[in-house]
């Protein structure tokens, strides 16, 4: 029994499935994918996320697996050897092993009062990015083709104000892809980052990094945006401090785009508390770090993705992966 | 106001006592706004039949001092003590600081013994030394721009006159400002919190105004204590308040209205400064944007006589305004005293228009 139809629920369920076990995805939204539903293109080779998330239907598209969308757990606990899951209606499910794989919540932007999510149409989040690219277009709430954008990192990521001391990993790199596509859709536009530290750690992102700066011209400026404000044309006006020169600074935007951060989805912080197995921030907690990263106290209870903490795409899919070998296992010797 | 913004004020509500406060004066205030605090208590005793003690015993919370840095906090923390003990004499249990920074300096120091509990006792021994007084620490500290925001509604029933344009029928345009001290050092003392404080808003939507959401909504007033106490810092108080002036121009507002002592202060003074030295103003008349206390607001409408309100003593002339409105008033009062007397009238300025309407 797999708990999220998200990359991690169903990358794992491919590989118990082959290996000859039934396997129960359910998943809350009406259709499986989880969060690459939302996303065009992947992070750092742009990566269409449609063909991806195709891919991992087609996997899942087989006799032993069944797939109830629309279910969204509540409960979920064990009971002589068995797990049980049951959902608002009080539908119960029940399997031999149950695998956690409840992914991430973006941040909820409206918690950064300051910058203005929510109540000035022009300042959007990197999902809502995401979700106007798939119309082709980048354009003002007015209709207008941006002159100037910005985009914000670290929103609701390392941040002892909203209690998020961690960083989500993917927000920089993200910030690199969308000011490349911003530039590329409209390339005699200015687009600015603002960042504490360029994080650029996996495969390819520092050169996409650079390639962003050397053929899209995007600007980098090390600095926090302390507040952003309408103007009276419902441009965004912004503060920071470029931290490089010790300078403050006021810029004027047509668009700001705050990059945000990941948080625990409320089923991974729910079903966790249910078990005792709530870690930092919400997050699920594995039984250990180096060894046993998929396993819980919890016999028979599983962990897989980013329900744990933030994750990369690639990285999900092979801790997906790692999480099905350990119930394989576990199947197999109880 | 969009639903988000609604949503997120509602986070931020305090807990406001209902009767039986106990007022504390500001300091600068009186000689500001002279009518402001006298209005306050009258429409807390009149208008809504509330029990507020206004002690002639009272003295400074040393908040200028403290910002200052001129006041050590020890003796901030005694002389609060002295306060509330004032307070513990008189009965009630609700401390009600005229002055946002007094508001701030109680918020900070009512903070401090909470988590310090040894710079309580500290405190204790100090003025029980110095004056062999007992306080107790307020079960309720409210600013009365709070009360006013709490009683907005039944004020409203009251009131003569709305925040609307009698000429179009269109809202007012107005301008908030808080003072720092109100929201920004504790956003959970703020109603709406400090990003988005609504404790003057509320207000102004209640009573059919239109809140100016601009730019520099959040900006420093231009006071900033030693932006201005230190004299040679006082360009920097003078373009503060220009940068905000600038900002807020294209929204065209019809009046300021603020809950600090030093904003509305400043932000009705430096026009005339700015006017003088650069030739400018911020309205299409050249008569200035008038800046309001809120209990000058809250008085307007209620019908109370605009020359008892005190509102001739500010620098910005608001007959406009009481014109606006459709406010009633007699010119011939403007300069007479309370005693009757003619108190004579001001120099008129070269560069911001005065004129005296009607």
């Amino acid at each position: 029994m797999i708990i999220g139809g998200g990359p991690a629920g169903l990358e794992a369920a491919y590989n118990i499935a082959i290996n000859g076990y039934k396997v129960t995805i359910l998943e809350k939204d009406n259709e499986i994918g989880g969060n690459i539903k939302k996303w065009v293109k992947l992070f750092p080779d742009f990566g269409d996320a449609a063909e991806i998330r195709k891919a991992f239907a087609d996997k899942v598209n087989k006799g032993n697996i069944e797939i109830q969308t629309g279910v969204e757990i509540s409960e979920l606990y064990s009971e002589n050897e068995k797990w049980f899951a049951k959902n608002g209606n009080n539908v119960i499910y029940s399997a031999d092993a149950a695998l956690l794989a409840t992914g991430f919540e973006a941040f909820d932007a409206r918690r950064k009062e300051e910058l203005g999510y929510g109540i000035y149409d022009n300042v959007i989040t990197s999902v809502d990015f995401e979700e106007m690219y798939k119309t082709g277009k980048i354009l003002t709430a007015q209709g207008t083709v941006p002159k100037r954008i910005a985009f914000l990192n670290c929103v609701g990521s390392r941040d002892e104000k909203v209690g998020n001391h961690y960083c989500s990993r993917v927000c920089c790199i993200n910030a690199v892809k969308q000011a490349t596509e911003f530039k590329e859709l409209v390339p005699d536009a200015e687009a600015y980052c603002f960042y504490m530290d360029m994080r650029m750690a996996g495969q390819f992102y520092e050169e996409l990094y650079r390639k962003s700066q050397e053929k899209y011209n995007v600007n980098y400026i090390r600095g926090r945006i302390s507040e952003a404000a309408a103007t009276f044309d419902k441009r965004i006006q912004i503060k920071s401090e470029d931290t490089l020169t010790g300078l403050p600074m006021k810029m004027t935007v047509d668009i700001l785009v705050l990059m945000v951060g990941i948080e625990s989805s409320a089923s991974t912080t729910e079903l966790s508390r249910q078990n005792g197995i709530n870690g930092e921030y919400g997050f699920a907690k594995s039984l250990g770090l180096y060894i046993s990263d998929n396993l819980t106290k919890k016999a028979g209870l599983f962990l897989a993705g980013s329900c744990k903490r933030p994750l990369t795409l690639p990285e999900t899919v092979a801790d997906s992966r790692a999480a099905s070998v350990q119930i394989l296992n576990y199947l197999k010797l109880n | 106001m969009t639903e988000t913004k609604k949503h997120f004020w509602n986070e931020y509500q305090k807990e406001i006592a209902e009767d039986n406060f106990f007022y504390e004066r500001s300091c600068i205030r009186q000689s500001f706004f002279p009518g402001s605090e006298t209005i306050f208590l009258k429409i807390l005793t009149d208008d809504l039949g509330k029990n507020i003690i206004d002690d002639p015993n009272q003295h400074t919370c040393t908040g200028i001092g403290y910002h200052s840095d001129v006041v050590p906090f020890d003796t901030t923390m005694t002389v609060v003590g002295r306060l509330f003990s004032l307070m513990k004499d008189s009965g009630v249990r609700n401390y009600v600081p005229s002055c946002v920074t007094s508001f701030g300096v109680f918020t900070e120091v009512v903070e401090t013994w909470k988590h310090f509990p040894e710079e309580l006792e500290k405190t204790r021994d100090n003025l029980r030394k110095a004056t062999g007084r007992e306080f107790d620490i307020p079960e309720n500290i409210a600013h009365p721009s709070d009360i006013i925001y709490k009683y907005r509604k039944e004020l409203k029933e009251k009131m003569k006159y709305q925040l609307v344009n009698r000429h179009t029928g269109k809202p007012l345009k107005v301008v908030e400002h808080i003072g720092c001290h109100y929201g920004k050092i504790f956003s959970k003392h703020a109603v709406g919190g400090a990003e988005f404080p609504q404790v003057l808003a509320g207000m102004i939507e209640e009573w059919g105004g239109e809140v100016v959401d601009y730019p520099e909504r959040r900006h420093c007033c231009g006071f900033g204590f030693r932006q201005y106490l230190v004299m040679a810092n006082r360009g920097y108080s003078v373009a503060n308040t220009k940068k905000k002036f600038e900002s807020m121009k294209p929204y065209k507002p019809d009046f300021i209205v603020a809950n600090c002592p030093g904003c509305a202060m400043f932000m009705d003074r430096w026009q005339y400064t700015i006017a003088e030295m650069e030739g400018i103003t911020y309205d299409d008349n050249k008569m200035g944007i008038p800046v309001l206390t809120y209990e000058e607001m809250a008085g307007m409408l209620l019908g109370y006589n605009p020359w008892d309100l005190g509102l001739q003593i500010h620098q910005v002339q608001v007959e406009q305004l009481l014109d606006k409105i459709g406010i009633e008033y007699n010119p011939d009062d403007k300069f007479i005293g309370k005693s009757g007397k003619y108190l004579g009238e001001p120099e008129k300025p070269e560069n911001l228009v005065v004129d005296y309407g009607k």
